[in-house]
This record gives structure tokens, C-alpha cells and sequence, in this order.
């Protein structure tokens, strides 16, 4: 183990003894797999277990099958071995308490802030007071009841991603899947939306499984933090912040934090590696 | 207001070139602005003019509308399906390239003289463009927001009816536009080619008897209908574009 490592303090989650919510067990994702042509092993083999109110992150080269382990999870798409549970069911299509935040802007251009929040519930049948009540409430927590009326063109990228979240949220999802989310935004938007992804986490007590390639905000905002490999991804490394749950990003001048980060690149720096080599490969 | 000092000003200089054209061409040839205004008039004032009105106006009604529900359909069946695209998209744009008018003949043998081959020349103009642009409009559509419909695990008519059409409704207006100008084109055609009634015959009628001036009242009574049309479905359809672009 080298120094890094061993200065990141690896207390066990808080959630390491809660129930698990969803896991995965010897999952493998091979494209083209039935038909002809060549078949590319996207994925795995991964065995992972998401405890109940944690917040895991995953961090891992490009193309290495982090948006495709996210797409097994929320039952987008099936593994090609291996099994894949919620709250102890096979997924099989998009469980019911499962919530996705993609990273492109989702919003729907068509239709205003208020209606694109309380899309989902409507078509889900919910009685009209309780749309209005639950979308008022996403709305105010999302810092979106001045813009109800207004369509996403009018909106900033950072308040667009807030209306998808908001409409993920009304959901009351058990279960929360962020793509990327933050993605397109610049730094500073970054660390507040983060901010308000941490309170919104707390307040929800759901469980958090969120996509990134920025180190910084898997360090921030993550109970665990799954590194992944090059292609095919598999998790090679779950480290364990101990972070408190009311933390904020402020923690970010936290010494541990350094260490954390630290810990995440010098795995993913040999990952990230192996795909540009083999990109390289490719081109010549 | 400035919106509309454009248009505004083009018709104006069209009207002072169709006066210089008049002057130098002569009136017999190509009536005057105030002759041509003064005929429409009181053409307006006649039965004959409104029963052909109504042939060529049911036969264009009927014409955009099989246009529309065919178009669309097969429009949304090539944009579904890649392998149905590949094949069909190639035959729709050659079959569309050839001179339509040829094919009337054959069009007069299978639907007889009357108001059924009229209609069935203006679906031939107005279905293709129409159910290209469907087709494109659905290849286009951001797959983020199926996969966002999927997640939210609505029906398959839920996800047609609440995120797809609202995704293309711009597309779909632009396509009854363009389709609804060439049905007027193909169903004018075919009543100036066989016909016994319609605005069509009327502007052919006229020019067997060498009547100018109601040839260009007829000319400008179709121009303004179809420009009319054509504006408040522009208008319909940047007002949508206008609201759903993206920056």
C-alpha cells in the first residue's frame, strides 16, 4: 500500500450495515454480442452492492462503461450475464422508485418550467392538488419558483440541469442515478449544484449512484467511490470517505480530501493510460 | 410592426414592377394593377367564380389532408425504422424528381375525370415532402428525451403522444406547409390539364379566349389565398421554434 493510501482515514461508511438497495452480481455487458459483426465487451465482470441512503460514485477513464453500468441500474439496458437487483427484484425494464438525471439537458423545450417539473406525475395519474404540491416543493428546493413559467430556452445550463432534477425529485425516486449531471456546467455552478445535490440527498435520504469524471466531486460528495478500470470496466478499487453527512463544499480544503483525490488518480492514472494507448493503437 | 415592413415592402415592389411590366408590355399582354383589381372585383361579384372557388378549394382540402395522414404515417414508419428509410427514401426522392405531369394521363385513367384524379395529382405533390420531413424530424429527435420517457416508464402512446409529437411539432407544421403549397400546385395542374370546373380551368379557359386580365385576376386571387396560408403557418411554426430552440 503506498503512503497515499494509507493516509486517506478508510472508516466504514455509515451505510455499510443499512440494507442493500440495489446490487450487482457478475455483470458483464458485451455489444453486439447475438448479432454479427464484432462484439465489444463493454462491461465487467461487477459485483457491487448500493446500501440503503449512501452516496456512491463512480469515477473511470473515458469509454470505459461507466454510462452503461448506469443504464443496467436504472433497467435501460440488460446485462448480458449476471444479475441485477432493486430492493431485491431482477431489474427488468425501469424499476418503480428509480430516478435518472442524464447529463445532457433533458428538459422539455416544449413545455414550461412548472409543467416539465410536474410531467412525470401527471402522466403517472397523481391527483391534480398533489402535482401542485409537490412540484411547489421541488420548485422551492430547486431555487426554480421565480422561473415556473418560464420555458428551459430562457434558462441558464445550470438551472436547465435543476429542472431535470427537480422532475427526477417529485418522483420521490428511492433510488437516484446521475449521469454526468453537472457535466456541461463550469466550475464555480458545479460546486454549488453540488451543494444543493448533497442537501438534496440528506433531505431525501435516497440513495445517491452518481457518474463523474471530475475527481474533485466524487471526493465531495460520496460516501464510496468506485474507480473503474480501461475498458472493460470493472471496478478495480471502493474507497471510503468517512465524510459526515452534513458536509458541504467546504470540504473541499480538507487535507483528507487531497488524499482522496489523490488515492482515486494514482488508480485512474494507469487506467487512463491503457485507453489512450489503445486509442492510439486504433488510430495508427 | 418593423416585423412586417419586410413583406410589406416586397409586395409594394411587386406591385410597381407588375405596373413597369404592364407599361412596357402592354395591357393587352399583361394587364395594370388598378385593371387587374377592378376585374377580380367584380369577378368576385359572379356564382361561376365561387363554384370554382369551391371545386379547386374541396379538391386542395382533400388533397392536404390524405397528404397529411399518409405522409405522416409513412413519415413515422421511416423514421422508426432504419432498414424501411434505406429502402423507401431513395425510391420517394426519384419518384419525386420525375416530371408529375407526365404521370397524369395515367392518373386520369385510374381515378376518371372529376374531383378524385384532381385530388389524387395533389397527393402526389404534396405526400413526399411531407413524409420526408416526418421521417427526418424523427431520426433527429434527442434520444435523451425517449430514454428520460423511458425512465419515467410511460406507455408507448404516452411517449408518442406527450414527447414525441410536441419534439417535432415544429417539423410537422413546416411539412404541411410545404406540402400544402404543392398540393395547391398539383391540384391546379391536374384542373388545368383535364378538368370541367375549378380556378384551374377557369385561368385556362380564359387564356383559350385570350382574356389577360382575368387570367391575372385569377393569378392574384390564388397568389393571395396560398401567401395568406403560407404566412399564418410561418407564423404558427416560429412561434414553436421561436419557444423550443435551444441556445
Amino acid at each position: 500500500m503506498s503512503i497515499m493510501s494509507e493516509a486517506i482515514a478508510i472508516a466504514p461508511a455509515p451505510e455499510a450495515h443499512a440494507p442493500v438497495a440495489a446490487s450487482l452480481s457478475g455483470v458483464t455487458r458485451v455489444f453486439g454480442a447475438s448479432g454479427s459483426g464484432m462484439a465489444v465487451h463493454a462491461l465487467g465482470p461487477i459485483d457491487l452492492s448500493l446500501y440503503k441512503g449512501e452516496f456512491f460514485s463512480v469515477v473511470g477513464p473515458s469509454g470505459c462503461g461507466k454510462s452503461t453500468l448506469l443504464d443496467v441500474l436504472a433497467g435501460l439496458s440488460k446485462p448480458t450475464t449476471g444479475t441485477a437487483e432493486f430492493e431485491g427484484r431482477a431489474i427488468d425494464g425501469v424499476p418503480d422508485g428509480v430516478g435518472v438525471v442524464f447529463q445532457e439537458d433533458a428538459s422539455f423545450p416544449w413545455l414550461t418550467v412548472e409543467n416539465n417539473v410536474a410531467f412525470g406525475l401527471r402522466r403517472a395519474g397523481f391527483e391534480a392538488a398533489e402535482v401542485e404540491r409537490r412540484v411547489n416543493y421541488a420548485l422551492g428546493f430547486m431555487g426554480l419558483r421565480d422561473f415556473r413559467k418560464a420555458y428551459p430556452v430562457q434558462l441558464s445550463g445550470g438551472m436547465r440541469q435543476r429542472v431535470c432534477i427537480a422532475r427526477t425529485l417529485v418522483l420521490q425516486p428511492r433510488l437516484i442515478l446521475l449521469d454526468e449531471p453537472f457535466g456541461a456546467l463550469d466550475q464555480q455552478t458545479r460546486l454549488l449544484m453540488a451543494d444543493e445535490l448533497l442537501r438534496l440527498w440528506r433531505e431525501t435520504n435516497a440513495t445517491v449512484f452518481l457518474i463523474t469524471h471530475s475527481l474533485d466531486e466524487a471526493a465531495m460528495l460520496s460516501d464510496r467511490i468506485g474507480v473503474m478500470s480501461a475498458r472493460p470496466g470493472t471496478i478495480i478499487e471502493t474507497i471510503e470517505t468517512g465524510w459526515p453527512k452534513d458536509r458541504d463544499s467546504r470540504i473541499v480544503s480538507d487535507l483528507r480530501f487531497a488524499s482522496i483525490t489523490a488515492r482515486m488518480w494514482e488508480k485512474l492514472r494507469v487506467e487512463t493510460m491503457k485507453t489512450m494507448v489503445s486509442q492510439e493503437g486504433k488510430l495508427q | 410592426m418593423t416585423r412586417f415592413l419586410p413583406p410589406v415592402t416586397i409586395a409594394l415592389a411587386a406591385l410597381v414592377l407588375w405596373q413597369l411590366v404592364s407599361f412596357i408590355a402592354g395591357s393587352h399582354s399583361v394587364s395594370g394593377v388598378v385593371e387587374t383589381m377592378a376585374y377580380l372585383f367584380r369577378m368576385m361579384q359572379q356564382e361561376s367564380f365561387w363554384l370554382d372557388v369551391a371545386e379547386s378549394g374541396t379538391a386542395i382540402f382533400y388533397a392536404i389532408c390524405l397528404s397529411m395522414l399518409f405522409g405522416w404515417a409513412l413519415g413515422v414508419v421511416i423514421g422508426l425504422n432504419r432498414n424501411v428509410s434505406d429502402v423507401s427514401e431513395p425510391i420517394l426522392v426519384t419518384f419525386y424528381s420525375l416530371p408529375k405531369v407526365t404521370l397524369y394521363p395515367l392518373v386520369l385513367l385510374l381515378f376518371g375525370l372529376g374531383l378524385s384524379a384532381k385530388v389524387a395529382f395533389g397527393v402526389m405533390h404534396g405526400l413526399v415532402p411531407i413524409c420526408l420531413i416526418t421521417g427526418n424530424a424523427i431520426r433527429q429527435l434527442r434520444p435523451v428525451y425517449i430514454r428520460t420517457a423511458k425512465v419515467m416508464r410511460l406507455s408507448r402512446s404516452s411517449v408518442t403522444f406527450h414527447v414525441v409529437l410536441p419534439a417535432i411539432l415544429p417539423e410537422l407544421i413546416s411539412s404541411l406547409r410545404i406540402g400544402l403549397s404543392l398540393s395547391i400546385l398539383g391540384v391546379l395542374i391536374g384542373e388545368m390539364f383535364a378538368s370541367k370546373r375549378g380556378l384551374g380551368f377557369a385561368a385556362v379557359n380564359a387564356m383559350g379566349l385570350g382574356d389577360g386580365t382575368r387570367i391575372m385576376a385569377i393569378g392574384v386571387f390564388l397568389s393571395v389565398c396560398a401567401i395568406s396560408i403560407n404566412f399564418l403557418l410561418l407564423e404558427i411554426e416560429s412561434a414553436i421554434r421561436h419557444r423550443t430552440a435551444r441556445i
